[in-house]
């Protein structure tokens, strides 16, 4: 017996839960299937809509992979510049590349995205007072542009001038304070900034989790005796100065967060904040958190932990996709449903997959336009136009994914999030602008697939 | 009268030499363009050869091998790994062939033993089924970075002066005679001396070119015509160590077909194709390709392994035959002491050319010799005989491991890796948390290395493997950059995050294929997203309008302060 739904929704990340909710919102009925439950646990938790568009001179040819020598910063001073950071993410769009998807599917998808995105976290995140980019200080000690925010990070914003302080705590290794104040510094912020590397929590081990410290925060439990908000309290004021406003490496609580953050600022006397990290990032495994606690909000059934295998097409039709195979520990169980939507990710959420000789979609073999030469995947420097940044499937304003031949692949097949190809999220800090703008227009036409797309805003 | 040398080129035979004249009583300056081993030591597969490879083709070589494997597993301990080697035969490899391997290392004082094909599978399961048999040889991985930082250091301990960064762009000649280098230094020294763009004369009785692939154009610069007949290898790098022996084709034509199992890797490796120019080659798609694919053919779960990056290596090959020679890897690897004074009418100066890793050590010594007897000195070479610094016996040091309490894997690896010095530099009141965690290294090897070296942050990793893990870097190379900081400033920090992010990247990008191109997607989505390096306002970004921003809400936030 197939499991059925109408809409089935492929992969759990944001553009997953995105597209469920926007297809449950149409009246569908909605299931969502993944194998890892997201990739958040390494995604900052901000919110990117769009804060660099590359410049419109072409990019270099690709020059031959050579053992010569380049000085570092040659390659640096010769990267190809990106325009921004831009002050909001609408006006540049037309800037992008014809193969984007915000140039595919226009500036009120985007739009889309972060209003259902607002609805869907709340009093969490802030940044829809305004169609302005955010400022964020970034543990590698610069900033960058995003559209929505935690308000945990809130009181961090590079433009506002209150003096700040900057807490590292000497355990660890993903920054030293006073590095990150004095980069910032030289990155010409509107305010003074001093940084602090303070003892804390040393009794939990040289390599102890920062989920762990979390933990104790969130408990106030006692370490060597003095409870945790106390003990921290005590490490950071000697370097407070003249600062009004403090920031921590993400780790100021779990599930207590809110609360934490207003009691160390009231012990403080100043405004507390937190600095995005990388992995395991606990400002993403709060958004996790909270999209699941919406995705049930809206009806939607998902199941975690089994992998999607295959698929069979209608057998009077191959163009549909009838049902996919989902494998529940070693058997296959056909999921059936009318539309489908694709969301798994892209090369790190293994929506992508590689080998020597080609870039592939793993479940549906959907195309993938890509050079032919596996070193033209690439450019020379780390932080160049990587064409392997851009890979994935090609949509079209339905964001049905195309084949070679620029036909939908099938009938009723919808993809969103970085399985798409056409962006560099990372050097254009787009990332969860294309994950919502993508997730809104794939789960909308999921549910209803006779409407027609919106018009292309000009 | 003391004597002064210049040695030129940072590599195993350049430091080996320096130790060698430095114990002799030389005052030695030793120059090197950049990091010690950034030439060919630091990019070759770390075989430690007995020989057998050559005992066939090149006996004179073989013996070589042979001699100094023996001495460097008394001197050099800490640099080696006693994997053992075979040499295999796989269905249709020639049975005539296999018997003249044999031979040959027993001509050479090789020793051998032949096993069976299923006794090869039982000690390497993941040999192919298509081995006949085997013969087991001396192999062993040498560790090429420790193994040049000894010398150098026991060299330093002698009384020699080494300057890194520090390019050779002249030998002074004067009436036929060199009689001292000019450098330019391409940024301060490993103790933090100097900078960028100086340039220095260093007077020296004696100047020894140990720079190997690049002896043409130091030769050169005394108008010397030095021909080189050097040749690219390439060597693939997978995250897994499958196998644990060195395992070699038995084919009279070897490229490409040896496996080295090193730390927590495999190396594959390596092709043999002439090159111009040391500094400028192609690296190229077929090589990566080549590599795998003929190592998979002895060993073919290497096909599915992980590949974490690809290093190209240029032997300094010299062949005084040319003309009798008909490919490259036909070259002799034996090795050379070039008298100019002899050769080409300029004196006091020779080149040291040829050889292998293997045989650094006794190429070293040739050329110390040579020094002696050109300078009239009486003085015998002592490096055979006494340990390099580190060398003595680890075993009594991972006994030691909970002093510092660290948890074992880590203790043990940083242990290894330090030798006799695990003590002095893991000793510390502070926290000592992991740096890399690829490769397990620790903020006080970290700091350590930042002592010897300063901000280099290449000069860390070759003393650490720290960032030459899985992620190359990608996890690591901020965290060693905010390692750099509190000894250096902000800029210099930050500099070389750029400077090890794009170093891990040159290599990586050979192997950007399956779950390599997803690391180098969360590198990215880490450093440009999360960090937004790539467009830093601080290193050349573009300048920001901070006031034209979302300056937060007008109403209060909660948890500020005051609500």
């Amino acid at each position: 017996m197939a499991i059925e739904s109408e809409v089935l929704v492929v992969g759990g990340g944001l553009a997953g839960i995105t597209s469920a909710i926007a297809a449950a919102r149409e009246g569908a009925d909605v299931r969502l299937v993944c194998h890892k439950r997201t990739s958040l646990r390494q995604a900052s938790g901000l919110i990117d809509g769009l804060g660099y568009v590359p410049s419109r001179t072409d990019t270099a040819a690709s020059e031959t992979i050579t053992q010569r020598r380049k000085d570092f910063r040659t390659v640096r001073s010769s990267r190809s510049e990106y325009t921004g950071p831009l002050v909001t993410p609408f006006t540049e769009i037309e800037a992008l590349p014809p193969t984007h998807p915000y140039s595919i599917l226009g500036e009120d998808a985007l739009r889309e995205g972060l209003a259902l995105f607002d609805e869907m976290t709340g009093e969490m995140y802030l940044g829809s007072h305004t169609e302005k980019n955010a400022l964020v200080p970034t543990f590698g000690g610069t900033v960058k542009p995003t559209a929505r925010y935690p308000r945990a990070v809130a009181a961090g914003l590079a433009s506002d001038s209150r003096p700040m302080t900057i807490i590292g705590v000497r355990s660890f290794t993903e920054f030293d304070a006073r590095q990150v104040a004095d980069s910032l510094e030289l990155a010409g912020v509107p305010f003074d900034v001093t940084g602090a590397e303070v003892e804390f929590a040393e009794a939990f081990g040289a390599d102890a989790k920062i989920t762990r410290v979390a933990k104790a925060l969130d408990h106030d439990e006692p370490i060597d005796g003095t409870p945790a908000r106390q003990a921290l309290v005590e490490a950071v004021e000697p370097h407070l100065g003249d600062a009004e406003r403090v920031g921590f490496p993400a780790l100021l609580g779990d599930d207590h967060t809110t609360e934490v953050r207003a009691d160390l600022g009231d012990r403080l006397g100043v405004d507390v904040f937190e600095i995005p990290m990388g992995p395991p990032s606990l400002l993403g495994l709060r958004l996790e958190d909270r999209l699941y606690d919406a995705l049930d909000a809206e009806g939607v059934r998902f199941e975690t932990g089994n992998p999607v295998v295959g698929y069979e097409t209608s057998e009077d039709d191959p163009n549909r996709i009838e049902s996919v195979w989902v494998d529940h520990k070693g058997r296959e169980v056909p999921y059936s449903a009318e539309q489908f939507v694709l969301a798994t990710g892209g090369f790190v959420g293994k929506g992508l997959d590689s080998d020597r000789q080609r870039v592939q979609e793993p479940v549906f073999d959907c195309h993938v336009p890509q050079p032919a030469d596996r070193y033209d995947w690439f450019v020379d420097d780390a932080f160049g136009d990587h064409p392997y940044a851009r890979f994935g499937v090609r949509p079209n304003e339905s964001m049905q994914p195309l084949d070679a031949a620029g036909e939908p692949e099938f009938a009723n097949l919808y993809a969103a999030g970085s399985v798409v190809g056409g962006a560099d999220i990372a050097r254009e800090k787009s990332a969860s602008g294309v994950s919502l703008a993508t997730g809104v227009v794939a789960g909308r036409m999921a549910a209803d697939p006779v409407d027609e797309p919106s018009p292309r805003a000009e | 009268m003391t004597h002064t040398v210049v040695v030129i080129g940072g590599g195993a035979t350049g430091t080996g030499t320096a130790r060698d004249l430095a114990m002799r009583g030389f005052d030695v300056t030793l120059v090197e363009r950049g990091n010690l081993t950034e030439g060919t030591t630091g990019r070759t597969h770390g075989h430690l050869h007995s020989g057998g490879r050559y005992a066939v083709s090149d006996q004179e070589s073989a013996i070589d091998c042979m001699e100094e494997n023996r001495i460097l597993h008394r001197i050099a301990g800490h640099c080696i790994e006693d994997t053992g080697g075979l040499f295999v035969q796989l269905e249709g490899d020639s049975d005539e062939y296999f018997q003249q391997k044999l031979e040959g290392c027993a001509e050479c004082d090789i020793p051998t033993e032949v096993i069976s094909g299923e006794e090869a599978r039982r000690q390497e399961p993941h040999l192919t089924k298509r081995v006949e048999r085997a013969i087991r040889v001396p192999d062993g991985a040498i560790d090429p970075f420790r193994l040049c930082v000894a010398n150098a250091a026991d060299a330093v301990d002698h009384g020699a002066t080494v300057e890194t960064h520090a390019e050779v762009v002249d030998l002074r000649v004067e009436d036929d005679q060199v009689t001292g280098v000019e450098i330019e230094r391409q940024g301060p020294n490993y103790l933090g001396e100097g900078c960028e763009g100086q340039t220095e004369t260093i007077d020296a009785d004696y100047v020894v070119s140990a720079t190997g692939a690049w002896a043409s154009q130091i030769a050169e610069m005394a108008d010397i015509d030095l021909e080189m007949a050097i040749s690219k290898g390439a060597m693939v790098v997978t995250n897994v160590r499958q196998i644990d022996t060195v395992i070699n084709r038995c084919l009279p034509k070897g490229e490409g077909d040896t496996i080295i199992p090193h730390e927590t890797t495999v190396l594959l490796g390596a092709n043999d194709d002439p090159v111009e120019d040391p500094d400028d080659y192609p690296e190229e798609q077929w090589e990566v390709d080549m590599m795998i694919d003929i190592a998979s053919e002895m060993v073919p779960i290497v096909s599915e392994a992980r590949m974490i990056r690809a290093y190209w290596g240029v032997r300094p090959l010299y062949d005084p035959n040319p003309d009798s020679t008909k490919d490259s890897g036909d070259v002799t690897r034996n090795y050379f002491v070039l008298d100019h004074a002899e050769r080409d009418g300029i004196g006091g100066f020779s080149s040291i050319v040829g050889g292998k890793l293997t045989t650094y050590r006794e190429m070293a010594e040739s050329a110390a010799d040579h020094v002696c007897e050109v300078l009239g000195v009486d003085a015998d070479c002592r490096t055979h005989e006494e340990p390099l610094p580190g060398s003595s016996d680890i075993s009594v040091l991972e006994d030691r491991m909970d002093d510092f309490g660290l948890r074992s894997p880590i203790a043990r690896r940083s242990t290894q890796r330090l030798g006799d010095r695990a003590p002095e530099v893991l000793d510390t009141d502070e926290p000592n948390p992991t740096v890399c965690e690829c490769e397990a290294v620790t903020r006080a090897e970290i700091q350590d290395a930042i002592d010897d070296v300063g901000a280099d942050p290449n000069g860390i990793r070759l003393r650490t493997r720290a960032s030459m893990g899985n992620c190359q870097g990608g996890f690591c190379s901020h965290r060693i950059s905010a390692e750099i900081y509190p000894k250096h400033d902000a800029v210099t920090a930050r500099d070389a995050l750029d400077q090890l992010y794009q170093e891990r990247w040159k290599g990586q990008r050979h192997t950007l294929w399956g779950r390599q191109l997803s690391q180098a997607m969360l590198n990215h989505l880490l450093h440009a997203t999360t960090m937004n390096h790539d467009a830093d306002p601080a290193v050349g970004g573009p300048s920001v309008d901070y006031t034209a921003f979302d300056g937060g809400r007008a109403e209060p936030i909660e948890g500020r302060h005051g609500d």
